[in-house]
């Protein structure tokens, strides 16, 4: 039987299927909208490309909000997964957690007073919504570490639900002060919208990204073990606290720069986690791969669909994406609860 | 010179903080191939104790040592290798099957970025095999009853190779069949492998068909230590657990057995 190499072989299935699946995505979602393209055309190399219209369109209009859903696709459900591994708690995710509202108000107050605080190479507004995010999963650590002493995981998240109104209110008092054109701005931007037209604010946002994505690649071992308790996980050899330390960085650094880069899109970082459990079992090493790719394929779907259902009129990607997952939340915890 | 025990502890003391010490001044060694039992009632300190031989906490005062090796100057990942832990409980926040859970035991021999290997698998499936779960090891760990998670926890421990095996209570959730069932489990794997373990337990009839010394606390202090048979006595029953009892051997199974009778006053 080949369950001998049994992780192996669904790693490289699970890559190959998801891979596969979310490059087909990646590359038939330009090719839908108002001007009509064809694939056939746009990688025509007989045509230079100045003179080929449907490889800019392609290439220069579609493709970077493209390449940008499926980033913060990607970012939220991998931090989704980090969250609920952790919290040993499968209804904890960036939004759950307050950890999205964070980064919403980072990014809000770097947009709405113009602050110019780039460091590292990462531009203002993904660093204020790090910030923001970091900020706000520092509230929810402490939450997590009094745990340990009993606190349960409802209350935890009943902390995440106070902690998302409450930096929804400054979020709002933020949009009052600032001057109209600002505010339109940012409520727009609020919404969740992909509206990305170059590639420069993607470049910005790689950056935290592929960092968080390389420690988080180190980790999935000691997710699986962490789930199953801390010191369960300490007798097996994880050195938990330094683990959990440097996961819960890079998950609040993934959504800060999935935030600054889309807004906050609900919904996605709970959705997608459960729907990859339910396809490739729990293992973390299977899951966050995958996730990272079905996320891709399931912002860049949803935004898709936010550009086209409605003709000329473009809902933000965070409408979709709430309709969608809300019904789904709702189910989950019924399932949790009954 | 005699060789090092398995596991000792030197003059431990512990708290989880405040004036009250939940471990004051504990010596007690673990020769290796026993199965040692540590009696006490609730809050006596039996779980802390586990913990600091496990390495998961550090005694205040005092050493614990593995091999003559003492703990606190071995990293996580080398402690695991030499003892593993079966908590009392376990429960599961996704849906593992039985096979994965036992293949976590092997993260303390495999690499960040490596992945099971065949022989990884291999020892998986003789763990499961030891423990009498072989034919579980495709199931959901969330479905399995008590007994069968208990034993599947067990393969897991033993997945993770090391020479000692603390165990915290693992009959306590148990009806009567699965407690027999595990006490024969450990029973096994001490005489075929030589697991030297350390188990926890209010069951006093299974600490004395099971274990070979055993280890008496009282709030956090060793009250007597030695052979089962020299120190699980009347006498000690009542001054641990202020209950007189009836010790004998029982006439169908040769082996001591505690019939309690009722509360001192």
């Amino acid at each position: 039987m080949a369950a001998s190499t049994d992780v192996r072989r669904r790693l490289a299935v699970t890559i190959l299927v998801f891979g596969a699946a979310t490059a087909i995505v990646c590359l038939l979602a330009p090719v839908v909208g108002s001007t009509p393209i064809r694939l056939s055309r746009v990688f025509d190399r007989t045509v230079p490309f100045a003179d080929n219209v449907d490889a800019q369109v392609f290439f220069i209009a579609r493709l970077p909000r493209v390449v940008a859903a499926a980033l913060v696709g990607g970012a939220l459900s991998v931090a989704g997964v980090v969250f609920q591994a952790l919290l040993r708690n499968p209804l904890a995710s960036p939004d759950t957690l307050g950890v999205s509202a964070g980064a919403t108000l980072g990014a809000m107050v770097a947009i709405t007073f113009h602050l110019d605080l780039a460091a590292f190479g990462i531009p203002a507004v993904p660093l204020a919504s790090f910030i923001g995010s970091a900020g706000a999963l520092g509230i929810v650590y402490a939450m997590a570490v009094a745990r340990r002493r009993g606190t349960s995981s409802t209350v935890l998240l009943l902390a995440g639900v106070a902690l998302t109104a409450f930096l929804g209110a400054i979020v709002r008092f933020v949009q009052v002060i600032a001057d109209f054109t600002d505010t339109f701005r940012s409520v727009r931007w609020m919404m969740g919208s992909l509206d990305v037209a170059s590639y420069a604010p993607i470049a910005a946002a790689l950056v935290p990204m592929a960092a968080a994505f390389i420690v988080l690649g180190a980790l999935p071992r000691v997710l699986d073990l962490i789930s199953m308790g801390d010191e369960a996980a300490e007798a097996r050899g994880v050195d938990v606290r330094r683990a959990e330390r440097a996961a819960l960085v890079s998950a609040s650094l993934a959504t800060g720069a999935a935030v600054s880069l889309g807004g906050p899109i609900p919904f996605v970082g709970i959705v997608v986690p459960h729907i990859v459990r339910l396809l490739v079992g729990a293992d973390h090493r299977l899951v966050l791969p995958a996730s990272a790719l079905f996320g891709a394929s399931f912002v860049v779907v949803c935004d898709l669909v936010a550009r086209t259902a409605f003709g000329a009129v473009e809902l933000p990607v965070g409408t979709v994406t709430a309709v969608i997952g809300g019904p789904f939340f709702l189910w989950l915890l019924y399932r949790h609860v009954a | 010179m005699p060789e090092a025990p398995a596991l000792a502890a030197a003059h431990v003391s512990f708290t989880y903080g405040g004036e009250r010490l939940v471990l004051d001044d504990v010596s007690a060694g673990v020769a290796r191939g026993s199965i040692v039992g540590l009696l006490g009632p609730n809050g006596s300190g039996k779980t802390t104790l586990l913990r600091l031989l496990a390495g998961t906490r550090t005694p205040l005062r005092g050493e614990i040592a593995i091999e003559g090796v003492p703990v606190r100057s071995l990293s996580r990942r080398e402690l695991a290798r030499r003892i593993a832990v079966v908590p009392q409980e376990t429960h599961s926040a996704f849906d593992f099957t039985a096979i994965e859970i036992v293949l976590m035991g092997r993260y303390a021999h495999l690499g960040p970025f490596e992945l099971e290997g065949p022989d990884d698998m291999a020892i998986a499936r003789e763990a499961l095999a030891a423990t009498g779960t072989a034919a579980l090891a495709r199931r959901r760990f969330a479905t399995l009853s008590g007994g069968e998670k208990q034993r599947v926890v067990i393969a897991s421990a033993l997945a993770q190779a090391s020479d000692v095996l603390l165990l915290d209570e693992p009959t306590a959730s148990l009806d009567l069949g699965f407690q027999l069932e595990i006490a024969s489990v450990l029973a096994r794997l001490n005489q075929e492998r030589g697991v030297t373990m350390v188990v926890s337990t209010h069951d006093l009839n299974l600490a004395a068909s099971l274990c070979s010394a055993l280890v008496l606390l009282k709030e956090g202090r060793v009250l007597a230590e030695g052979a089962t048979g020299d120190v699980l006595t009347a006498s000690n029953i009542r001054s641990l657990y202020g209950v007189d009892a009836d010790v004998a051997v029982h006439p169908r199974t040769g082996r001591v057995t505690v019939v309690p009778v009722g509360r001192v006053h």
